[in-house]
């Protein structure tokens, strides 16, 4: 044991504090889920589980959260590429604008969202590019980007190069190596970044309004529903029911990257 | 290796039309609205600029924005640390993957609902009130106020901080770990000099999430902000759109985010300790 | 946004004009109205589009309605304008952006003979000068509500009777107005009452010093500010959590909040008030103008407009829907004010978008886009 016994149980206090913070307001979220009134006041009075029905055969919502679903997938397979594609980049080569190439992928997340979405809106009506799901895709994937570039660029720094130059020389051709040595490195990172990236997208209203059109994704029909405020707890019903959808695929997409680390040597 | 240069292509053009359009916006900064007709006038100056780093309200706007994302970053980074260590180097498989889950899962939960759940928290009648009253504690007033901002801000980023610190944290070998206590390093010493060190760029790319998201959002400020509370966003947001939009004004103030990042990140890459940027 | 690109834009724009129901002119209004073109794409605000009503003008018309719903009146008139604008036909939009609509040419004149309703309607609704201009209508007049004082009868005593309970001390912290550029008007409208000596004439009307005062006035409230609410429902949730006691509103607040049981009453206190009137504009280069004049005849009938008025919590404009208000729930109508008398609407300072020009021969009053960076930064 590396660690000391104090640190662990520190560490493992410290851990269960952050995890119940990071809870305690989808707690809320699943508590007013059933709360008779339509307005968010504490304490709760009256309990009810009359909002699930209506909710699950909201039509509006149900295109939403279609339209959100296809728009992430499609924002963050772009951006597993083109993130992926420029972290190798710019972590194998020395050129010049390196920096700044870096500095361009950071904007669309340090600019206000709003920026963005003028921005690219104005291009399409220049361009008469018709609004529809692949001007949210392109919105979506501009500051997906960062996410996988970051996290990608933050692995290489820390992997070897020995490894690779050790798979050539035991005969592997680049796909190979690719293959067998740098991608089940990097896998971890491309995963989680993956994973944010989606929930980034999924969860984007800013830029989507400028970007969108007549559609509806499902934070702005959320949106629309926390302003009326008459239908809030459908609001926290469609919660609810999405983290319990999530559960499922978010355990097996971090099962199948897991690995016991090619450098660490116990577990 | 050709492959590879085949694919650089797409991702330049990509980039490159968001840039366009990011340029002709804020090449408008220098331009000006005619009063009567709202029209843009393609007249050159830097009235807009020049209103912005002479109006003592406009620069309490930027000082507050960066402030509380600084703030937030630093929360963040203290924050995520220990979990991080603790989910990458002491966790069991199993227990990484609940915890992996459960980190991951808030995200899932809506931004805007998140936020929300704050409010009916940190209302006058609220559940934070709520419950120092029962336990006989004045109530606590930061409804509404810059400290709201803060904590919601430092609680829906923390995810972004956590899973790239775990990312590199996952990736020290434990020889050098060992190495360390073998030529003395004790505890602190071998987390100062050692692991700290490699985990950096982990910390400084999550605090880069940290601190541009909070620097480019109004959403927060609209919802938990108080009277004094608005951000570079809501600013951008307010004078730019609509009925009376003074769309280069807009972008002149929108230009500050993009220059503070700009720091940011040269001050990022002189720490030496995120050479890619 | 097609105002700060080139003139290419602005060619191609007007390569994207889309003809006129009824008639094949460039100029003239429609004459009949034509056979719906099934769909019809609307920017609301919200509640404004609700399926109690909506629904049935879709069985009769077959015009299925297409919403996008704003929180403000400077979003809805950025939606307008994207894509080049004929991205929706329809925006019910409020005095402080209709104005701006028609002279950013986004909106069409409209016929006001193919709707019934119209004559219907109080004189003081029916040419209002927020949406018409030199006795072109641009639209037909929607709703309207005023800009009510709302406060908790526990917390204020003794219930008061003037603006100035929201810029007096006694109340630090406990106080919301609406964050929104047009309350520097309630601002003059109080100050016209209270400072006779600045002259102020027309709240929307306002010379620099007349205008240096009233930011002055907002500033010193500041501190007593909890915050500026810019949704309705931020202003229920402020009142029932007890973050704040008294504060400007609409009668939809009220109501929703009394039936939650929250002890306020609203009044309109003795300096008088300012209001909203929502109107129905049409847009220049709508895709479905025949489904949009069914709309207008539908919206405009006085048992639709009564729904409409109960369910939200706003007044109409046609005379007839009080009869039908008292239908549906009992002395809704004189709780609106629906039945009140012309002279009780022209009282009400409403919405309009303040220009430069105010009427007096010279071009010294503050127009609009001074009010938004004004207001911005005093309540940074």
């Amino acid at each position: 044991m590396i660690e000391s016994r104090a640190t662990r149980i520190g560490l493992k206090v410290w851990t269960l504090l952050v995890v119940l913070f990071l809870h305690l307001p989808i707690v809320i979220i699943i508590l007013y889920a059933f709360n008779a009134q339509t307005a968010q006041g504490w304490p709760i009075t009256e309990w009810t589980t009359k909002w699930f029905s209506p909710t699950l055969h909201d039509e509006e919502m149900r295109q939403a959260l279609w339209l959100s679903l296809k728009a992430a997938v499609g924002a963050t397979v772009i951006a597993l590429v083109l993130g992926s594609l420029a972290a190798f980049a710019i972590h194998r080569f020395k050129f010049f604008g390196r920096d700044m190439i870096s500095f361009v992928f950071i904007l669309p997340i340090a600019l206000p969202g709003i920026i963005t979405g003028m921005a690219l809106n104005s291009f399409f009506v220049f361009w008469h590019v018709n609004f529809g799901i692949w001007t949210i895709i392109v919105g979506h994937a501009t500051f997906c980007v960062v996410i996988i570039f970051n996290n990608v660029i933050a692995r290489l720094r820390r992997t070897p190069t020995s490894l690779v130059e050790a798979s050539m020389d035991l005969g592997a051709d680049g796909w190979q190596t690719f293959r067998y040595v740098t991608l089940p490195t990097i896998s971890t990172a491309l995963v989680s970044g993956a994973l944010l990236a989606f929930a980034l997208s999924f969860d984007e209203v800013i830029v989507t309004t400028f970007t969108a059109g007549v559609q509806n994704t499902l934070p702005i029909w959320i949106f629309g529903n926390i302003r009326i405020g008459q239908q809030l707890p459908e609001v926290n019903v469609v919660v609810f029911l999405i983290l319990i959808g999530t559960i499922l695929p978010v355990t097996i997409a971090q099962r199948l990257t897991s690995e016991s680390g090619i450098l660490r040597t116990r577990r | 290796m050709r492959a590879f240069f085949e694919l650089l292509p797409p991702l330049a053009w990509f980039f490159l039309l968001y840039l366009a359009a990011l340029a002709v916006l804020f090449v408008s900064a220098f331009w000006s609205v005619d009063p009567f007709t709202t029209e843009v006038v393609h007249t050159w100056n830097t009235e807009n600029f020049r209103e912005i780093v002479t109006s003592p309200d406009w620069r309490r706007v930027v000082y507050r924005t960066v402030g509380i994302a600084a703030a937030v970053t630093i929360t963040d980074a203290i924050l995520a640390f220990p979990i991080a260590y603790y989910m990458a180097r002491l966790a069991s498989p199993r227990m990484r993957t609940l915890l992996f889950v459960l980190v991951l899962l808030p995200l899932w939960s809506s931004y805007l609902v998140r936020v929300y759940a704050w409010k009916v928290i940190l209302a006058q009648n609220g559940i934070l009130n709520w419950s120092l009253e029962k336990i006989g504690l004045p109530a606590a007033n930061i409804g509404y106020t810059n400290t709201a901002m803060w904590l919601v801000f430092s609680y829906i980023w923390l995810p972004f901080m956590i899973l790239p610190v775990y990312a590199s944290l996952e990736r020290i070998p434990d020889s050098y770990i060992e190495a360390s206590h073998d030529l003395g390093g004790r505890g602190f010493r071998t987390l100062r000099s050692v692991i700290l060190p490699l985990a950096l760029p982990g910390i400084v790319a999550g605090s880069i999430f940290t601190f541009s998201l909070t620097l480019g959002d109004y959403i927060t400020p609209t919802l938990v902000g108080g009277a004094s509370s608005s951000f570079i966003g809501n600013i951008v947001y307010n004078t730019g759109l609509g009925a009376a939009g003074n769309l280069p004004f807009a972008a002149a103030f929108a230009s500050i985010p993009l220059l503070v990042m700009a720091i940011y990140l040269l001050l990022a890459r002189r720490l030496g300790a995120f050479e890619a940027l | 946004m097609k105002r700060f690109h080139i003139a290419a834009l602005a060619v191609l724009a007007v390569g994207l004009a889309v003809p006129a129901a009824g008639t094949g002119k460039s100029t003239g209004l429609p004459t009949a109205i034509g056979p719906g073109e099934g769909k019809l794409t609307m920017i609301a605000w919200e509640g404004y589009l609700d399926a109690k009503w909506v629904k049935s003008f879709q069985k009769q018309t077959g015009c299925k309605v297409q919403a996008k719903y704003a929180g403000s009146s400077d979003e809805m008139v950025t939606l307008m304008r994207s894509g080049g604008g004929g991205q929706y036909d329809m925006v019910s939009a409020s005095g402080d952006a209709s104005l701006r609509l028609i002279y950013g040419k986004d909106v069409a004149a409209v016929n006001v003979g193919l709707v019934p309703g119209w004559k219907q309607f109080f004189n003081a609704f029916k040419s209002p000068p927020n949406n018409t201009v030199k006795g072109q209508h641009y639209g037909i007049s929607l709703q309207w509500g005023p800009n009510t004082l709302l406060y908790n009868t526990q917390k204020v005593k003794p219930a008061p009777t003037s603006w100035g309970a929201i810029y007096d001390s006694k109340y630090k912290g406990r106080v919301t107005v609406p964050n929104n550029p047009i309350q520097i008007a309630d601002v003059a409208l109080y100050l016209s009452k209270t400072k006779p000596s600045l002259g102020i004439k027309d709240p929307y009307e306002l010379n620099q010093t007349q205008f240096n005062a009233a930011i002055d006035l907002i500033k010193k409230q500041k501190p007593l500010i909890k915050k500026y609410w810019g949704l309705s429902s931020d202003e229920v949730s402020l009142f029932k959590n007890g973050d704040t006691w008294l504060g400007a509103s609409w009668p939809v607040t009220t109501g929703t909040l009394r039936a939650a049981k929250v002890p306020v009453k609203e009044i309109i206190p003795k300096e008088g008030a300012t209001g909203w009137l929502d109107t129905w504009m049409l847009s220049a280069k709508a895709k479905h103008p025949n489904c949009a004049y069914k709309w207008y005849s539908y919206i405009s009938s006085p048992k639709v407009q009564a729904s409409q008025a109960v369910t939200y919590g706003e007044t109409p404009v046609n005379k007839l829907a009080c009869a039908q208000m008292n239908k549906l729930s009992k002395g809704s109508c004189a709780q609106y004010h629906a039945n009140a008398p012309e002279a009780y609407y022209r009282s009400i300072k409403f919405w309009k978008t303040p220009v430069a020009d105010c009427g007096n021969g010279k071009n010294n009053c503050l127009d609009y886009t001074k009010w938004v960076s004004a207001w911005n930064q005093a309540t940074a």
